[in-house]
């Protein structure tokens, strides 16, 4: 009985045993992500491309629900249980990460000379001496609208703030449509897709976002308010209730064919190609006068940094300089249309409404949204008060001007340049 | 010596071994966080590491205008969410309780199934149901307004300032309203026939009995009823997380003290999470459920006069 029981245990451990050095032999990646809705296109394409091409490192990508993300890898980092590769939120997220130790530094790769140092900027330290992910995709802020819709009503693709009030005013007119889809209830979506997606061209791009960061304009500046004064005009051509519409209503009512126009990030594009069954077309946030000088918001979202403490950085350091291959960046834009690659390298997209999106790179200049960088650090919490903000200036309980005030004192009591 | 042997009482080791397993784990997951929690709002962070501060995150709290600010907003909602529970659910919840325990009443199970149901379904599957009956866009209460010629008294409900908090403390009391329906109505069930026998002897019927006889009887009831109301709303936290997101819009007018604390402890969007002000919150949220509910031990219990049948 016993003799027998020893038996099996052996046998139990040599199997065990064997199955283990069999897994040793191939580095195993994990890779920490809050993009659940891409699990497809990493281990359909982006997985078996770069294995076919490093034999003897396998790649695991174990994404988590978005809005838990962060909690759950804090904690997992903490515990020492997270995996090899972990994706970066943008700018402060990351960097406490990496002051942790839990970041290591990769501005050594070689995959990150393919990099610009505005592409490298939401994951480098303030003085921009080390970088700890490498970029992956940004997305761009514009407009997208129904082509049929354009067509019915016979309004032409405005260019000018004017032109754009003028065409919504002739949507609104004619009735049929909802001249914009946009609600106020999730509040991120007056503040994502309006404010910073119409403010850039107001506050010029990079030049209105540094000197807010050096201290040298506020919040009161007309630069800065003169985009609530935008915002606050929009209301009348919001859906009926728009108070209480959601981010999925938005997207439901535009991708239903109930609205002309669609305050939109390029992550909408995949989504929106196979719901929508309409021609749709983009336009970059109008300029105030014709021939001004536009601006867009290509904002730097996404990037992927190494565990320092992961068993395996060798093939975590080849993962990383692949992600900085055109290879990769061409599977990636191509997949996933609307994420654009941050790299150097000339990237081919098949999708025209993506290219159409990306082609603004070429006529307007790229800036990052204003509140992501350094200026959300301290409470009040400079990009959760531009939600609140932007939100009551478009209900109208709140005036531009009071607006920009409140933000400007809420972020002079903890930021040192604004004082 | 027989006496001696007598008076030598055996310890009873059955009481603690028997109360062990209950209490080891209360101590676990209850007791040892509590504590824990209110020592970690005792400490801050300076550069990665904690170091202890005193008072200073109450300091900050009650004393940074910004932070107090957000406290007594975030405490005033929470006490209109009480009332609207207070005013609202347990007067119906015994109103039903009544109807319910009326002996001429027919399908009796069916209404009281039907009532309790929402209270074991998920905060999220009632939140999100609610969304979608009340939405502007593709609700079904704009269309049964506009059915019985209402349509003008529609609004965005959640989407208002005045309106959003009032809206979601009468969904949570829908949600609530089977547990006062059934202590009540498990009080009433116990109230001896022969007293109200004697009562309509008296001469006292219908709406006076129970006015008379029967609240006195279930007065203990409301009184546990109401400070279980007051423990679940200040603890209250799930609904309007989803239903309104975790900045409580629309312009913080939903924002309770259960929101608040998840904000802060653990961060929202670029904002990062304090564990050591979140526990001062906490801690501060404990402090205000202990005082209510030892106002209630102290002031209200031992007054209330139990009949025993």
């Amino acid at each position: 009985m016993t003799n027998n029981t020893i038996k099996i245990m052996l046998l139990a451990s040599t199997v065990l045993g064997a199955s283990s050095l069999a897994q040793a032999e191939d580095a195993t990646l994990i890779i920490e992500s809050w993009r659940n809705d891409d699990l497809a296109i990493w281990q359909d394409k982006i997985i078996p491309a770069f294995e076919a091409k490093n034999p003897g490192i396998k790649v695991k990508f174990t994404p988590s629900a978005p809005a838990e993300y962060n909690a759950v890898l804090n904690s997992k980092l903490d515990a020492g249980s997270a995996g090899d590769l972990i994706t970066c939120r943008p700018f402060d997220a990351s960097l406490s990460l990496y002051d942790k130790g839990h970041l290591a530094a990769v501005q050594d790769l070689e995959g990150m000379k393919n990099f610009s140092d505005v592409a490298k900027s939401g994951w480098s330290t303030d003085d921009g001496s080390v970088t700890f992910c490498v970029p992956m995709a940004s997305v761009i802020h514009g407009f997208i609208y129904n082509k049929d819709a354009f067509a019915e009503v016979g309004v032409e693709v405005p260019t000018t703030e004017a032109e754009f009030f003028a065409a919504l005013d002739k949507i609104k007119a004619d009735g049929s449509y909802t001249p914009m889809a946009m609600g106020t209830n999730d509040q991120w979506e007056a503040a994502t897709m309006g404010y910073n997606n119409i403010g850039p061209n107001y506050w010029k791009g990079e030049d209105g976002r540094n000197a807010l960061i050096k201290g040298t304009q506020k919040l009161t500046d007309e630069a800065w308010v003169a985009p609530y004064r935008q915002l606050a005009k929009w209301k009348d051509y919001l859906g009926d209730g728009f108070e209480a519409q959601t981010y999925p209503d938005s997207q439901n009512i535009f991708t239903l064919g109930r609205a002309a126009v669609y305050p939109a990030g390029s992550w909408e594009i995949s989504g929106f190609n196979t719901q929508a069954d309409f021609k749709m077309g983009a336009f970059y946030p109008p300029v105030q006068k014709a021939g001004d000088e536009c601006y867009i918001s290509d904002h730097t979202d996404i990037a992927i940094g190494m565990n320092p403490k992961s068993k395996n950085a060798e093939a975590a350091k080849t993962f990383l300089n692949w992600v900085g291959s055109a290879e990769f960046a061409d599977i990636y834009a191509n997949s996933l249309p609307g994420f654009f690659s941050l790299s150097s390298h000339d990237v081919k997209m098949a999708d025209p409404l993506a290219q159409e999106f990306v082609s603004w790179r070429g006529k307007c200049k790229s800036s990052i949204r204003s509140t992501y960088q350094i200026l959300s650090r301290g409470t009040p919490n400079l990009e959760n008060e531009t939600w609140n903000a932007s939100v009551n200036v478009i209900k109208g309980t709140e005036s531009p001007e009071d607006a920009g005030k409140r933000l400007q004192d809420g972020l002079a009591s903890w930021y040192k340049p604004q004082q | 010596m027989a006496s001696d042997t007598l008076n030598k009482k055996p310890v009873r080791w059955h009481i603690a071994i028997f109360l062990a397993p209950a209490v080891l784990v209360y101590t676990a997951i209850m007791i040892l966080p509590l504590f824990s929690t209110l020592q970690l709002s005792l400490f801050t962070t300076v550069d990665q590491k904690l170091v202890f501060a005193g008072l200073d995150n109450f300091r900050t709290l009650f004393g940074d205008e910004r932070w107090a600010d957000s406290f007594w907003n975030a405490f005033g909602n929470n006490s209109w969410f009480f009332l609207v529970h207070m005013v609202v659910q347990n007067p119906i919840g015994v109103l039903l309780a009544a109807l319910l325990s009326s002996p001429r009443l027919r399908m009796n199970a069916f209404y009281r199934t039907s009532i309790f149901i929402p209270t074991i379904l998920s905060f999220v599957i009632v939140g999100f149901a609610w969304k979608l009956i009340l939405s502007p866009i593709w609700g079904i209460a704009p269309s049964m307004l506009d059915f019985i010629g209402l349509k003008s008294l529609f609004a965005p409900w959640l989407g208002r300032d005045e309106y959003a908090l009032t809206t979601l403390a009468l969904v949570s009391g829908w949600q609530f309203i089977g547990i006062p329906m059934m202590l009540i109505y498990a009080a009433l069930l116990s109230i001896p026939d022969e007293i109200l026998e004697a009562a309509e002897c008296d001469g006292i019927t219908g709406f006076s009995q129970f006015w008379k006889i029967k609240l006195p009887l279930i007065l203990p009831a409301i009184g546990i009823i109401s400070i279980l109301t007051f423990v679940g709303n200040f603890n209250a936290f799930d609904l309007i997380y989803t239903a309104q997101g975790a900045l409580a819009g629309p312009d913080y007018s939903t924002d309770i003290l259960g929101t608040f604390l998840y904000r802060t402890f653990f961060g929202f969007q670029l904002q990062l999470g304090d564990p050591n002000m979140g526990s001062a919150i906490a801690s501060a949220m404990f402090l205000i459920i202990l005082v209510g509910v030892s106002i209630y031990l102290f002031g209200i219990q031992t007054r209330l006069r139990r009949y025993q049948f």
